[in-house]
């Protein structure tokens, strides 16, 4: 059956006010006392068994982020958040030490089960061409604040590759972690990565030896479950030289009525040679139809591509969150190394979208590629925000960018910010941007030939955002698609 | 029972009433030629019976095997057998032509309760009817319409009209755009799903198409309403002639 076939039997099955993951999971947590402090960081710190160089880190991001403030540049409002009114830590109450998947909560698992994420072994989609033999996915899953369980250890072992919770690898291998930690997002970053500096309670580490293709798909699910609770994952990725690892991250959130806080902090770094494949997939709880409640999603991601000839690779499909403020960003630090950002941003209903991508061309003949593709829907707001620059000494940088806006309705917004600044004069920057509706013509074409408005929809939106869906692994690319349609449910009619 | 029956159809846009009360019937292995001047009201009529939306009907029906069609969604007509070549078919970027093929045949299907196609089933189908109209494959691989010559664009009308199998064909102004080669290898095609049980609408300016296509009936349009119905010679006379004469019938 074709996607866009399936994507409207799912339709049907769901209407706004009743998102598809807002199921919530009935265990006992085991949380914070509300509100942020030193001692919540000491909490945190300490529920970790983190050693105490962990600790201080945490406490002088803390202290450096009393003194700063919210920024308020971005085009999307929200209430003031109370940060004293949150929980900063929520883990699942485990029984006893967790050695296999068979001891975890069952209703964790059954939570699991409902998002569709293969726990246990490898799900590949029937009929997928694989061209590399088996594909195989690993999945770290992320409930809450800890992980709970990490599939294909051994496999990866074998390879040489760490594929851990952070929390783990700052006990098991604090070299390496201290090594990159902070070093491409600096504590002092921005107001929320220094947050989550203070404040992250899990996320996945991984390491790839020299020389080593992973023999698998990464996957990390996330999933914010408990009320009022801020989601601080920290990831961190290293790709060391010569090596190659592609990762999908994937979100859900239960429905909620109060907002809840994402700021979450990606670290990639590329040494000679290697290359990172990073792919999101975000469809976090983005509210009601009268746009109440939905998750705040803050986060900062960003590559370094500290290497020559490395390259590091941002796909995303962003359709979820109330409000989304995420900038997957690339520093090309090495000679010859490239960058590239390929993003799909879905706002419907009172969504509000402002996401871009910078490319910072620090080496010689560095490149990056931007292809931003945004639709609007209903009465959301959708905006690209976009850097690209050039250093003195890039000689040779080349960007190449195109953001594509597509309105559906006539009550949305989409706008398109881009800064380009070239300090060199051999560098070579293209921007191409368009914005269109999907016109009464081509719809009124569609369903003379027998699809539906919304199926027609799904069509003209899929077609659009091709080029971005084939960057994701094939797997995805076909979720990614359904996941594309069910968010713009009710935007015609 | 006919097949498609437009009876006293009036129909406004806006403020202006397009079509003033038109009477057509068509029964199953007929084809009918519509002919007139620009602005008679050709367009209008074939918008309204596929279902266009910005159109107000203010009386009179249309039934199609005599159910009710303007009750039904432009996407039901289509399950029901109603099919419009359009004058000027639209780009799709992205989605690839056999894609869009197999996504609304089978959407066609599922509306009309069959089983959908498999995928060989369905590749067959395509590249046997895609060869007749000499459809090369690497057309249905791009996406629909896009970078398509006029002819390639009226091709693949065909091809979907062969396709989806439906019952009445109406052909909007099949002609424009394309040279002579164009217009008999398009013709050829619509010659070729010509069948008893099957009717064809063909609206046209120009006598032309109609040595391509040779209809049963010939229907002059004016100002919103047929004016003269005749069989086959009727369009040699307007040629002869022009539309001016029933200008002033009208």
């Amino acid at each position: 059956m074709p996607a866009v076939q399936e994507t409207v039997e799912r339709v049907k099955r769901i209407d706004v006010d009743q998102y598809r993951y807002g199921f919530e999971t009935l265990i006992e947590s085991d949380k914070a006392p509300k509100g942020l402090s030193e001692d919540t960081v000491r909490f945190i710190s300490a529920k970790k068994n983190e050693p105490a160089w962990m600790l201080e880190w945490r406490l002088e991001a803390y202290r450096r982020w009393l003194t700063m403030t919210e920024p308020t540049w971005a085009r999307v409002n929200y209430p003031r958040i109370d940060y004293q009114d949150l929980y900063y830590y929520s883990a699942p109450k485990p029984k006893k030490q967790i050695g296999s998947l068979d001891e975890i909560d069952p209703e964790i698992l059954k939570t699991y089960e409902k998002l569709g994420i293969p726990l246990r072994e490898v799900e590949v989609l029937e009929g997928v061409v694989r061209p590399e033999g088996e594909r195989k996915i690993a999945v770290d899953a992320v409930f809450d604040s800890v992980s709970v369980a990490t599939t294909f250890q051994k496999e990866l072992k074998a390879a040489g590759v760490i594929f851990m919770p952070i929390s783990e690898a700052i006990r098991e291998h604090p070299e390496l972690v201290k090594k990159y930690l902070g070093t491409v997002v600096p504590t002092s970053d921005n107001y929320f990565a220094t947050l989550n500096s203070a404040v992250f309670s899990d996320g996945s580490f991984v390491y790839v030896p020299p020389g080593v293709r992973c023999p698998m798909e990464l996957s990390t699910y996330f999933r914010i479950n408990e009320r009022n609770t801020g989601q601080f994952e920290r990831t961190l990725i290293i790709a060391d030289k010569g090596s190659y690892v592609s990762y999908l991250e994937g979100c859900t959130a239960p429905q909620r009525d109060e907002n809840q806080l994402h700021a979450a902090v990606v670290e990639l770094v590329t040494l000679d040679d290697a290359e990172i494949k990073y792919s999101t997939v975000q469809n976090w709880y983005p509210g009601n139809s009268e746009g109440v409640g939905g998750i705040y999603n803050f986060v900062t991601k960003r590559g370094d591509c500290r290497g020559n000839n490395s390259k590091i690779s941002w796909t995303q499909v962003e359709t979820g969150s109330a409000i989304t403020w995420k900038y997957p960003s690339c520093i090309l630090r090495g000679d010859n190394s490239r960058g590239e950002f390929y993003s799909i941003a879905i706002s419907n209903g009172h969504q509000q979208v402002d996401s871009g991508t910078k490319m910072i061309h620090l080496g010689k003949n560095t490149t990056s590629r931007i292809i931003a593709k945004g639709i609007a829907a209903g009465v959301s707001q959708n905006t690209y925000r976009g850097l690209v620059t050039a250093h003195r000494k890039a000689t040779g940088a080349r960007n190449f960018t195109a953001c594509d806006s597509l309105l559906i309705g006539d009550k949305c917004g989409a706008h398109t910010v881009p800064y380009v600044e070239a300090k060199n004069s051999s560098a070579l920057f293209e921007h191409e941007a368009t914005t269109s509706k999907i016109s009464e013509d081509v719809l009124f074409y569609c369903v003379q030939r027998g699809l539906s408005q919304e199926e027609a929809v799904g069509l003209v939106v899929n077609g659009f955002v091709k080029d971005v869906l084939q960057q994701l692994p094939m797997e995805f690319a076909v979720e990614a698609q359904k996941l594309i349609s069910i968010s713009l449910e009710g935007s015609v009619g | 029972m006919s097949l498609l029956e437009v009876k006293n159809l009036k129909v406004r846009v806006e403020d202006n009433e397009i079509l003033h009360g038109l009477t057509l019937t068509v029964n199953p292995g007929e084809v009918h030629a519509i002919m007139g001047p620009n602005g008679s009201g050709k367009s209008t009529l074939s918008h309204v019976i596929a279902g266009k939306p910005g159109y107000e009907v203010t009386d009179g029906e249309i039934l199609f095997k005599g159910e009710d069609l303007l009750e039904m969604s432009p996407d039901e007509r289509a399950a029901k057998g109603v099919f419009l070549a359009f004058q000027y078919p639209v780009e799709i970027p992205g989605v690839a032509t056999m894609t869009f093929l197999r996504t609304a045949l089978n959407a066609q299907r599922k509306a009309r309760g069959e089983s959908e196609y498999s995928t060989p089933d369905f590749l067959k189908k395509v590249r046997e009817v895609a060869k007749s109209l000499n459809i090369p494959q690497d057309m249905l691989r791009r996406g629909v319409n896009v970078g398509f010559s006029g002819g390639e664009k009226k091709r693949n009308e065909i091809l979907q009209m062969a396709l989806f199998e439906p019952a009445v064909c109406i052909l909007d102004e099949m002609d424009s755009g394309l040279d002579i080669d164009a217009l008999r290898v398009a013709a050829d095609g619509v010659n070729a799903l010509r069948s008893p049980d099957r009717a064809m609408v063909v609206i046209t300016h120009y006598q032309r198409l109609l040595n391509y296509i040779v209809p049963d009936f010939v229907h002059v349009m004016s100002k919103g309403r047929v004016v003269k119905s005749g069989g086959k010679d009727l369009a040699l006379e307007l040629e002869a002639s022009g539309y001016a004469q029933f200008e002033d019938a009208a």
